[in-house]
């Protein structure tokens, strides 16, 4: 009889479904996966060496590119940090638009994750949708921070500046005509929270959509029920957070557990799953986004009647406003001084904790009283997540890798820091 | 304090006594400092006991304190994060190695699983070696990577780069061309500073 050898192959690092430079390398029986071992650290770019040599502020905008789907919950917990070792109380307004962008930013991520994770297992309609809806909440962003996914918006004591008065306009150009204008820029005509509302009101209706699309598929199903079970002991165990915790009905949830800036007076609800399926998880990014969708309409309610400051007055820590730096020369020194030399952070470490829409990312910061970090340590959400690949794929076909590594919201920019 | 923090701190104080170097309280996060003879038998304990409960592991890493004024002595330490579901109350423990050349701690991969690939990546970035930890290979750094790069003494620049070579037609490794410049100056200053107070 034939000697029979399990045979290796490798996955990436260039492969349409690694989400970016995974290297999996598989050892396989036939069609079975025996052994997944990833090979990471090919996006590796040092953020938390690089940000020792940064002063405090530099290091805000290195915080998006980690999880580059995930922009400003990044910043979110970094700008905590800092936060607390200094002592910054945040204003109450600029608490109000963290918490709305960090829900403008779950949905992001989660409709850029259900689009590609249907894409890599064969249903490719789903992205070109998610991807519409993407492109308005991109808007958002750009129109509040002047960058559609690099926002560096949240600063140490609030953020950068208040939400704009108006919406930027498609202009016509030969790609559009005068008539495709008019209808994209109907929506546009208000203010950022008016186009937000909109956005909100018709975004349930797309949810529907993408539901009878594939909640009820049987590819959908085939390709996802029962692929990738973890019961919530192993999910503990491997220090998954967020969806990857709560699919296998573990109800865990930092912004109901441990409230930060305002979650605490907002209504929405922890979904769950119950098998920890790649399905299961499926199901809780979708009820994820309803919630994060009543989460900002809240927001927008509350944002319309409370004007007020968006950023302390501290000027050890946020700078003064133009106009002000203009006329006083006590506050030009602040300005000078605050991007020359950069904010001191008093001695001590932290570790601040948002619920990321991946899980949970940290951001353990020690300080020793300089205007740099002596060390940052970033707790990535995927970093455990892909640990757990191995135990996930083993005993399934190749064809369920994908679906594995499309269910855990893989991003190698926050895996390899 | 907190009533939590309290009472998690009079527990810990009961549970570990006598094995505890430091228990240290700020900004609302207990610290937990243990030796590194009993560091393996404390996070089987943190675990395992149901008062306790820690769950899980939420973060590993290393930390380089060589110029960090006052902790020079003891060079490396590895902070443990730990969360706990059930009280829900979270703790950092941190240990000491206690040789500088040769810095070795025990490894918790057995007590949970994610700490597996944390020490992988404590042991590539700053050279710490996980006792009892069955597969410590490299994991964020590149293939045959000299060194330790999160260690204060590696230059952020670091010590070669990588071109392609016409002639030899590969990539070839080289010595690094650049100069490591600092824009900004790192600068300590008074503890008030920070806060605003007493500056015009």
């Amino acid at each position: 009889m034939a000697e029979i050898k399990n045979y290796t192959i490798n996955f990436g690092p260039q492969h349409p479904a690694a989400h970016g430079v995974l290297r999996l390398v598989l050892e396989l029986d036939g069609e079975v996966v025996v052994r997944a071992d990833p090979h990471i650290g090919l996006l590796h770019r040092g953020t938390e060496k690089l940000a020792e040599t940064r002063t405090w502020i530099q290091s805000v905008p290195y915080m998006d590119r980690l999880d580059y789907v995930s922009m400003m919950c990044n910043e979110h917990a970094y700008c905590m940090a800092i936060e607390r070792l200094i002592g910054l109380e945040v204003p109450l307004r600029a608490q109000y638009i963290r918490v709305m962008m960090d829900e403008v930013t779950r949905i992001l991520n989660h409709l850029l994750n259900i689009g590609t994770h249907a894409l890599d297992i064969g249903a490719m309609a789903m992205v070109l949708y998610t991807f519409r809806e993407r492109e308005d909440l991109l808007d958002v962003y750009e129109a509040i921070s002047g960058a559609r996914m690099h926002a560096a918006y949240y600063r140490p004591g609030g953020v950068y500046r208040d939400l704009p008065d108006r919406m930027p306009q498609y202009e016509v150009n030969r790609f559009k005509s005068a008539e495709d204008v008019r209808q994209l820029n109907e929506s546009r005509q208000g203010s950022l929270l008016d186009f937000l509302e909109d956005f909100t009101n018709r975004f349930p209706g797309y949810l529907d959509e993408y539901e009878s699309l594939l909640t009820d598929n049987r590819i959908w199903k085939q390709r996802t029920v029962g692929v990738g079970v973890l019961s919530p002991e192993r999910a503990l165990q491997l220090g998954c957070t967020g969806p990857m915790l709560r699919g296998s009905g573990v109800e865990w949830d930092l912004r109901k557990k441990q409230p930060y800036e305002v979650y605490e007076r907002m209504a929405f609800d922890i979904p769950v799953g119950v098998n920890g399926d790649c399905y299961d998880r499926y199901l809780v990014r979708m009820e994820e986004m309803r919630q994060s969708n009543r989460i900002v309409k809240q927001c927008i309610s509350w944002l319309r009647a409370n004007p007020g400051p968006v950023i302390v007055d501290n000027h050890k820590a946020a700078p003064p406003s133009r106009e002000r730096m203009k006329g006083n020369m006590e506050e030009l020194i602040h300005h000078f001084k605050l991007f020359t030399e950069g904010m001191h952070v008093p001695v001590g470490e932290v570790y601040a904790a948002v619920e990321h829409p991946k899980g949970e990312f940290g951001v353990w910061a020690v300080s020793d009283g300089a205007n740099k970090p002596y060390r940052l340590k970033l707790r990535s959400p995927g970093f455990p997540h892909l640990a757990a690949v191995n135990e996930m794929a083993t005993g399934h076909m190749i064809a369920d890798v994908t679906a594995i590594i499309g269910t855990i919201d893989l991003v190698l920019g926050d895996t390899d820091r | 304090m907190n009533q939590t923090l309290t009472r998690l701190q009079s527990l810990l104080n009961h549970h570990l006594a006598g094995r505890i170097l430091g228990l240290t309280h700020a900004f609302n996060e207990l610290t937990l400092e243990v030796g590194v003879g009993d560091y393996h038998a404390v996070m089987r304990q943190l675990r395992g006991q149901p008062e306790l409960s820690f769950e899980q592991l939420i973060d590993l890493s290393g930390i380089d304190y060589s110029e960090f004024v006052g902790r020079e002595e003891r060079r490396f330490a590895v902070t443990v994060h730990l969360s706990s579901l059930l009280h829900n109350w979270r703790l950092r423990v941190r240990v000491y190695a206690s040789d500088a050349s040769f810095p070795v701690v025990a490894s918790v991969a057995d007590v949970w699983a994610s700490a597996n690939w944390y020490e992988r990546e404590a042991f590539d970035l700053f050279g710490i070696l996980f006792d009892g930890h069955n597969d410590l290979r490299r994991i964020l750094t590149d293939y045959g990577f000299v060194g330790h790069p999160f260690r204060k003494d590696f230059p952020i620049s670091g010590h070669v780069e990588m071109r392609y070579d016409a002639e030899q037609k590969r990539v070839v490794y080289q010595p690094v061309t650049i100069e490591p410049r600092e824009v900004t100056p790192r600068i300590v200053r008074e503890d008030l500073y920070a806060r605003g107070v007493d500056h015009g």
